[in-house]
């Protein structure tokens, strides 16, 4: 398409031609109108004084006979600027007057008529037109009065010749500022599909131009813009997924076969054979959890889970996963306390239950005080405190807060950050069992939510925050929305 | 592994030949009568004129695929149980076979033992008395109605999740419960813990039922799960 082509087409050119042909049709009428009221203006002028005139003369005529008239007559068509007279003699005679010939035919009718006429002191080609009254006098005698009707031509002229301009500057605006204005919405755009191009070539860091104006475009811009950012977010996480997938199953893969080989290679007995197949299949179930982990927290990151959410209280949650971790924490010479208020959410149950899960594992795990020699006749409370790990579900604003707190070593303020990362596993946790996902799950569901997942200084300890909205009335009506779609697909 | 009633008869619906044929193979070991189709249509056709006791269907098969053969199943007034493999195996994939008809779902890759328990609970299920208001195991006896458990002439006092994990173990006597199905149905949790959670739930049990009488009842099966039963047997 040619770029004539192309700004024509715009929605903003046709939208001005429409709206010139409009404005042109305006002018033109407006015009119009006044052009006609201004004739029937002065036409009305031109009857009412020709009018007077014939009544003030016939007047004369019937007091001071025939040469008071011509007298009259001869007086006025001398005056500058005079109307037209001429008196006929009933043979059709001219004995006064000032019009020179006139159409054939006129002074035979008595009324009114439009005529042409020459001057009685012009040149042969000097012809006008006029609008004239004949009235018979009495004896036969015929009175022309009449008044030149170039005033009205020239009104008229001048009339015609703005409505011209007018069309004419309105087509030329309008068109002019078309062009302009679907030039540059069409620049614009040309720039956004040049954007979109690249990113469809591969660079999904290109973004759309946005103006300063605010316009609806930029709107848009600055929608697409934002839709962009989610993908590139979401391409990024599926590229470090696969990415670790690579690197860190890899490792246990090459540990499980490495264990074959050497089983294979080495045993001598059934029982060795045995414990070589128990561990691999120990070591397989890693395997499994830690893929099962990776793909839950892709779900989550992706929105997938969406679909499955429903209203409940994370005061429930909380207990739930006290009541089933508190023998292992116990086993782990600690202790699992829970303080709920009612904090009603709206999500996906069964992730967020995990993902608390996660975090109690953590804190059961690596939440232990550090192995420093208490000093002796240290306070006792101060010890069996510090084994204490607390679940808390509560209101914070808008917010619900699950944490959960230990007395642990923590996590050092640096680190917080990347410990949520996947695979992650901080210095002090490598010799401890565990995939490393914990955290990284608990965030993904927290961000799954529209909340996050803090790790705060418990001094000492750790305390591993979910933050998550809390349910709102809108998010009621959402939630009976979405409950009729499982319905219709069972 | 435990005997099995010898008239057990399985339908195997999977159309990885390998896997199948592995099914197959060790289902027959523990005394299961087991058939194999290969398609969505072979099994439906199978499914319906054969007499299964319970059908393990792959979610996804050629031809027809597991959710609509169930579908069609139970449209046709089929209710042999059914349990799904999948290799989706996200919360919503399981919600949604059981939806369809499914009455137990179990994501791939799974353990052998996992699924034969699995199985064994559905067999059992069909048919079965109804929901009894007491069993016994030995001299061991829960009462559902007054919440009570006594062993011999003692009265046991429990925690109400130890008795409802009391009362799933003997509610399925002399099977093997796994780990995965303890949390499923007695905590309702769908997830896979990272530690050995359960283990510790039951050793508490244990520490009531089983100490200081002579016979324990409650066994750990090694790389499987937990069984109640009265030693002999």
């Amino acid at each position: 398409m040619t770029a004539f082509g192309k700004l024509i087409r715009t929605t903003a050119f046709r939208l001005t031609l429409v709206y010139l042909f409009l404005f042109a049709l305006f002018a033109a009428s407006l015009l119009g109108y006044f052009a006609w009221n201004t004739r029937r203006l002065i036409t009305e002028q031109i009857t009412s004084t020709v009018g007077a005139e014939t009544g003030e003369i016939s007047d004369v005529f019937g007091r001071r006979g025939l040469r008071g008239l011509v007298f009259t007559i001869e007086n006025r068509a001398l005056r500058p600027g005079a109307n037209l007279y001429l008196v006929t003699t009933p043979a059709g005679q001219a004995i006064a007057g000032n019009v020179g010939s006139l159409a054939p035919g006129v002074m035979a009718t008595t009324g009114w008529s439009e005529t042409a006429y020459r001057r009685l002191d012009e040149q042969d080609s000097a012809v006008h037109r006029a609008l004239v009254r004949v009235t018979e006098l009495s004896g036969g005698f015929r009175l022309l009065i009449g008044r030149d009707l170039e005033e009205r031509r020239r009104m008229f002229g001048i009339i015609a010749q703005a409505a011209q301009w007018s069309v004419l500057i309105v087509v030329v605006l309008g068109l002019g500022g078309g062009i302009f204005v679907a030039r540059r919405v069409l620049r614009r755009i040309d720039a956004m599909t040049g954007t979109t191009q690249l990113i469809m070539s591969g660079d999904l860091s290109g973004r759309l131009p946005v103006g300063r104006s605010g316009d609806e475009l930029d709107r848009l811009a600055e929608n697409l813009n934002a839709m962009l950012e989610r993908i590139e977010a979401l391409m990024m996480g599926l590229k470090e997924v696969s990415d670790n997938i690579a690197h860190d199953l890899k490792t246990p893969l090459t540990r499980l076969r490495n264990r074959a080989e050497e089983a294979l290679a080495k045993s001598a007995s059934e029982s060795e054979y045995r414990s070589a197949l128990e561990r691999t299949i120990e070591e397989s179930d890693g395997l499994i959890r830690t893929f099962n982990a990776l793909l839950m927290i892709a779900r989550a990151e992706s929105g997938q889970a969406r679909g499955d959410m429903d209203d409940f209280d994370a005061a429930e949650v909380a207990n739930g996963i006290q009541e089933l971790y508190e023998p292992l924490a116990e086993d782990g010479g600690m202790s699992l306390h829970v303080r709920t208020v009612s904090a009603p959410l709206h999500g996906n149950r069964e992730l967020i239950s995990q993902a608390l899960a996660n975090l109690v594992e953590n804190a059961i795990k690596y939440g232990k005080p550090a192995a420093a020699p208490q000093p002796l006749g240290a306070d006792a409370v101060a010890a069996a405190v510090s084994k204490e790990i607390l679940i808390e579900a509560r209101r914070d604003g808008d917010r619900v807060l699950l944490s959960v707190t230990d007395h642990g070593p923590g996590i050092p303020e640096p680190d917080r950050k990347h410990a949520v990362e996947r695979f992650v596993r901080l210095e002090a946790s490598r010799t401890q069992p565990g995939s490393g996902l914990g955290l990284s799950l608990a965030s993904a569901v927290a961000t799954l939510h529209g909340g996050e997942l803090r790790l705060t200084d418990a001094n000492p300890g750790l305390s591993a925050i979910l933050a998550i909205p809390a349910r709102t009335v809108g998010s009621d009506r959402l939630a009976a929305q979405t409950s009729d779609v499982p319905q219709k697909v069972a | 592994m435990i005997a099995t009633d010898p008239q057990m008869r399985l339908l195997i619906i999977e159309d990885d030949r390998e896997s199948a044929d592995y099914l197959v193979k060790a289902f027959r070991e523990v005394g299961y009568v087991a058939d194999l189709a290969s398609d969505g249509e072979e099994g439906l056709a199978m499914a319906d004129s054969g007499d299964y006791d319970v059908l393990v269907i792959d979610r996804m098969l050629p031809k027809r695929d597991g959710l609509s053969l169930i579908g069609v199943l139970r449209e046709k007034g089929n209710r042999t149980p059914v349990l799904i493999l999948s290799a989706l195996g996200q919360v919503d994939d399981r919600i949604k076979g059981l939806r369809a008809g499914g009455d137990d779902y179990l994501p791939k890759p799974y353990s052998f033992a996992e699924l034969l328990a699995r199985v064994e609970v559905l067999s059992r299920r069909r048919g079965g008395p109804a929901e009894e208001t007491s069993y016994r195991v030995g001299d061991l006896e829960l009462d559902r109605l007054s919440h009570r458990v006594a062993r011999g002439k003692d009265e046991l006092t429990l925690q109400p999740r130890e008795f409802r994990l009391l009362e799933y173990l003997m509610k399925h006597a002399g099977q093997v419960v796994t780990r995965t199905m303890l949390l499923e149905n007695v905590w309702d949790y769908h997830f896979d813990p990272q530690t050995n959670v359960i283990d510790v739930h039951i050793s508490r049990l244990r520490s009531k039922i089983d100490k200081g009488f002579e016979r324990p009842l409650l066994h750990t099966i090694r790389g499987a799960g937990y069984m109640i039963r009265d030693g002999i047997r």
